[in-house]
C-alpha cells in the first residue's frame, strides 16, 4: 500500500510545476488568477491527504515523515490562502497599471515555481536536492521582489540576491562538509546524502567536521531565515515586492530555511561527540529578537515594520528550537505555525490598506477603523495577535517558550521577556495611530478579499482558545523527535 | 592514489588560490575579467584531473562547463556589459591593496588551520582540496566585501562558487546531484545577474552600489 501516498507526494510537486508552465502561457487575468487558486487548492488537498494515507518508504530523493508533514501542510495552506488574496490584490495592480499583463503571467508562473521549490525542499530526503530547492526558491523570490522595477524594488532585489547567494553558497559548503564527514563511514555514493541513512550512522562521523559544517549551514540557511546580523535583505525585500510575496516570504520561505537548520540540528544532536547545536541557535535567536524589537520603533513604512516583526518572531522560534527539549520544541512548532498564519493575515490587510491609501508610509495612514472597518479591525486583531495578546494563539506559544525557558535557564528568560515587551510596545503604539484618530488619505471602498484574512485570524484565535488533542499529540510527537 | 596524481591535483588547487589572490589586486575591470577567465580555466584543469584520477567520467561535464561557460561565455558577456555601460575606466580603491592582500593571507592561513585540523579522517586529497576550497571561498567573499562596483561583486561571487566546485569534486564519489546543481545555479545566477545589471543600467546610469545605497525606504 505504499503507492497512494507517493502519488500524493508526487502531486504536491507536480501540480505546481505543471500549473507554472500553464500559467506562463495563458493570457488574461481572470482565467489565470482562478487557475492559480485552483492549483494551490489542489496542492493543499494533496498535502492534507498525506495525513491519512500510509507513508511510503523513503526513496533516494523524497521522504515523508511526521516532521515534514507539518511543514508541508502549513506551506500549502498558506500558499492557498495567499493565492486567493493575490487574485484580488493583483486585479487592483492591473487597474492602476503597476503590473502589465505580461508581467502578470510571469508573476503567476513564478508563484507556482516558488510553491514547487518550497514543497520540494520540505519533501527532500537528499541534502543536495534540498539545497537545490532552496536555491530555486531564492531565485524566484528575487525575481518577484524586483517585479515592479522601481528604484527601490531593484535595490531590494539586488541586495536580497547578493546576500541570499552568499548564504546559499555557505550552505552548499556546509552540505559538502557533511558529505565529507559521512564518506569515511558510509563509503560515499548517494547514501551519504540521504537524511534517513545519515541519521542512522551519524554517531560514528567525525565530530570536528560536523561542527564546522553546522556553523556553515547555520550561517548559510540562517541568512535565509533572516537571523540578525544576516537579516539585511529581509526588510527591503518585504517592503518593495508585491504584498502576496511578502506574505509568502514571511509566512513560508523563512520556515523552509528554518526547517533545513532543524534537520541538520537533529543530525548533530545524534552525534554525542559533536558540539551541542542548541547554544548557537539560542544566541542567534535571542540576538535577532532583541535587535528587531528595538528596530521596530524606528520604522515609518508599514510593510517594513512587519518585516522586522518577522525577524523578531523567527528569532523567538530559533531560540525555542535551540533550547530544545520536548516543551520548548513544542512551543517552537506552535509558534511557527501561529506566526505563519498571523503574519500572512497581517500582510493581506496591509496589502489592501496600501492599495487603497496609495502609500506605505504609516504617517499618512490614520483612522482605518472609521473608513474601512473590516480592514481596520482586521489589522487590530492581527497586530494584537502578533504582539502576543491573550487569548490569541501567539500568546499561548510565547507563554510556553517563556515558561520553558524559566524552567531550564532562568537567566536567558530575562532578555527574552525584555525583548518581547519592547516589541509589544512598539507594535501597539503603531496600531493605535493607524487604526484610530482622524481619517487620513483616500476613503474609497475597497474590493478586498476578506475571507483569507479572517480565516487566518479565526484559526489563530481558535488555537489560542482550544487546541484539538490530535494536533497536540502530533506536535508533541514531533517535538520529541527533534531532541 | 600515487604521489604524482596527488601532486598534480595539489598543484591545480594551489594554483586556484594563487589566481584568487591575483584577482584581489586588480583595479581595472577588464584586467579583472581576464584573471577571472584564468581562474575558471585553472578550475577546469583541476576538475578534469580529478575526473581522470578518480575515474569519474561525469566530472568531465563539470570541466566542460567550467571552460566554456565560466572561462569564455561569462567573461565575454561581462566584457560587453562593461563596454555598454562605459565603465571600463573605473578604478576601484575601496580598501587599499596592501590591507586587502594581508587580510587575504590571514583568511587563507585561517582556512588551512581550521580545515586541516578537522579533516584528519578524510582522505588526503579531499583534505587538501577542502582547505584550498575554503581559501578560495573566503577570498571571493573578501572581494565582494571590498568592491563597490556591481560587476566586480558578481565576479567575486563567481570565484567563490569556483571554490565550492573544487570542494565538491575533491570529495570522492559525491553524487552527480551536486555538480549538476552547482552548474545549474551558475547558469541561473548568471541570467539573473545579467537581467539585474541591465535593469540597474536602465534606471540609474550607474552600476555603483554606493548610488543605490542612498535609497532607503525608511527615510522620510
Amino acid at each position: 500500500m505504499s503507492a497512494p501516498a507517493f502519488d500524493a507526494l508526487g502531486a504536491i510537486l507536480l501540480i505546481p510545476i505543471s500549473a507554472a508552465a500553464l500559467l506562463a502561457l495563458l493570457p488574461g487575468y481572470r482565467v489565470t488568477a482562478r487557475l492559480n487558486v485552483l492549483a494551490t487548492s489542489l496542492t493543499l488537498a494533496a498535502s492534507l491527504s498525506l495525513f491519512f494515507l500510509e507513508r511510503p518508504t523513503p526513496g533516494q530523493y523524497l521522504l515523508v515523515d511526521d516532521l515534514n508533514v507539518v511543514f508541508l501542510v502549513l506551506n500549502t495552506f498558506v500558499g492557498f490562502t495567499t493565492s486567493v488574496f493575490s487574485a484580488s490584490y493583483i486585479s487592483h495592480e492591473l487597474e492602476i497599471g503597476r503590473l502589465t499583463p505580461n508581467y502578470l503571467r510571469f508573476y503567476h508562473a513564478m508563484y507556482q515555481i516558488l510553491m514547487f521549490a518550497m514543497n520540494l525542499a520540505l519533501a527532500a530526503n537528499n541534502i543536495g536536492l534540498m539545497w537545490v530547492a532552496i536555491e530555486l526558491a531564492t531565485l524566484t523570490t528575487v525575481l518577484m521582489v524586483g517585479i515592479y522595477r522601481t528604484h527601490e524594488a531593484i535595490e531590494a532585489a539586488w541586495k536580497y540576491f547578493i546576500l541570499g547567494s552568499v548564504g546559499i553558497a555557505m550552505a552548499l559548503f556546509g552540505t559538502i562538509l557533511i558529505y565529507l564527514a559521512a564518506q569515511p563511514v558510509m563509503g560515499g555514493g548517494m547514501d551519504a546524502m540521504l537524511w534517513t541513512m545519515l541519521m542512522q550512522r551519524v554517531a560514528r562521523f567525525d565530530p570536528a567536521l560536523l561542527n564546522i559544517a553546522f556553523v556553515f549551514l547555520l550561517l548559510g540557511y540562517g541568512t535565509k531565515v533572516g537571523l540578525a546580523p544576516l537579516h539585511a535583505w529581509l526588510p527591503d525585500a518585504h517592503a518593495e515586492g508585491p504584498t502576496p510575496i511578502s506574505a509568502v516570504l514571511s509566512g513560508l520561505l523563512l520556515n523552509v530555511a528554518l526547517y533545513a537548520i532543524l534537520r541538520f540540528k537533529m543530525l548533530l544532536a545524534a552525534n554525542e561527540r559533536a558540539i551541542a547545536p542548541g547554544p548557537l541557535m539560542v544566541a542567534m535567536g535571542l540576538g535577532s529578537l532583541l535587535f528587531a524589537a528595538f528596530m521596530l520603533y524606528r520604522r515609518r513604512d508599514i510593510k517594513r515594520m512587519f518585516a522586522y516583526s518577522s525577524i523578531e518572531h523567527m528569532g523567538i522560534i530559533t531560540f525555542a528550537f535551540g533550547m530544545g527539549g520536548a516543551l520548548a520544541n513544542f512551543a517552537g512548532l506552535l509558534h511557527m505555525t501561529m506566526h505563519s498564519l498571523t503574519k500572512s493575515a497581517i500582510f493581506f490587510t496591509v496589502g489592501h490598506i496600501a492599495q487603497v491609501k496609495g502609500t506605505q508610509k504609516m504617517a499618512d495612514i490614520r483612522g482605518l477603523t472609521e473608513t474601512h472597518p473590516l480592514l481596520g479591525w482586521g489589522l487590530i486583531v492581527g497586530v494584537f495577535a502578533i504582539a502576543g495578546m491573550p487569548p490569541l494563539g501567539i500568546f499561548l506559544s510565547e507563554f510556553l517558550v517563556v515558561s520553558s525557558t524559566f524552567a531550564r535557564a532562568p537567566v536567558l528568560a530575562i532578555p527574552l521577556v525584555f525583548g518581547l515587551l519592547v516589541a509589544f510596545g512598539a507594535l501597539l503604539m503603531r496600531v493605535n495611530s493607524l487604526a484610530f484618530g482622524e481619517p487620513q488619505g483616500s476613503t474609497e471602498p475597497v474590493k478586498a478579499s476578506i475571507v483569507p484574512l479572517y480565516a487566518h485570524l479565526a484559526l489563530v484565535l481558535g488555537a489560542g482558545l482550544y487546541l484539538p488533542p490530535p494536533l497536540v499529540a502530533w506536535f508533541q510527537h514531533v517535538a520529541g523527535q527533534l531532541g | 592514489m600515487n604521489g604524482f596524481d596527488f601532486d598534480v591535483a595539489h598543484l591545480f588547487a594551489g594554483g586556484l588560490v594563487l589566481v584568487s589572490f591575483m584577482m584581489l589586486y586588480q583595479d581595472r575591470l577588464y584586467a579583472l575579467l581576464n584573471i577571472f577567465a584564468l581562474h575558471a580555466i585553472v578550475l577546469a584543469l583541476s576538475v578534469g584531473w580529478q575526473a581522470y584520477i578518480q575515474d569519474a567520467p561525469h566530472l568531465y561535464i563539470t570541466t566542460g562547463i567550467a571552460i566554456i561557460f565560466k572561462g569564455i561565455v561569462i567573461p565575454v558577456a561581462l566584457h560587453r556589459i562593461i563596454q555598454r555601460l562605459g565603465i571600463h575606466r573605473e578604478i576601484e580603491t575601496v580598501v587599499g591593496i596592501g590591507p586587502t592582500m594581508l587580510l587575504g593571507i590571514g583568511l587563507v592561513t585561517m582556512s588551512m588551520v581550521v580545515m586541516l585540523r578537522v579533516t584528519v579522517e578524510a582522505d588526503r586529497l579531499a583534505r587538501e582540496d577542502t582547505a584550498m576550497a575554503l581559501s578560495v571561498f573566503l577570498l571571493g567573499l573578501l572581494m565582494m566585501v571590498t568592491r563597490r562596483n556591481a560587476v566586480s561583486q558578481v565576479i567575486g561571487f563567481l570565484s567563490l562558487e569556483n571554490g565550492l566546485i573544487l570542494a565538491a569534486t575533491g570529495a570522492k564519489g559525491m553524487p552527480l546531484v551536486v555538480e549538476m546543481s552547482v552548474a545549474f545555479s551558475i547558469l541561473v545566477a548568471f541570467i539573473v545577474i545579467g537581467i539585474f545589471l541591465f535593469r540597474i543600467r536602465e534606471r540609474f546610469d550607474t552600476v555603483n552600489l554606493h548610488a543605490l545605497d542612498r535609497f532607503r525606504g525608511d527615510q522620510q
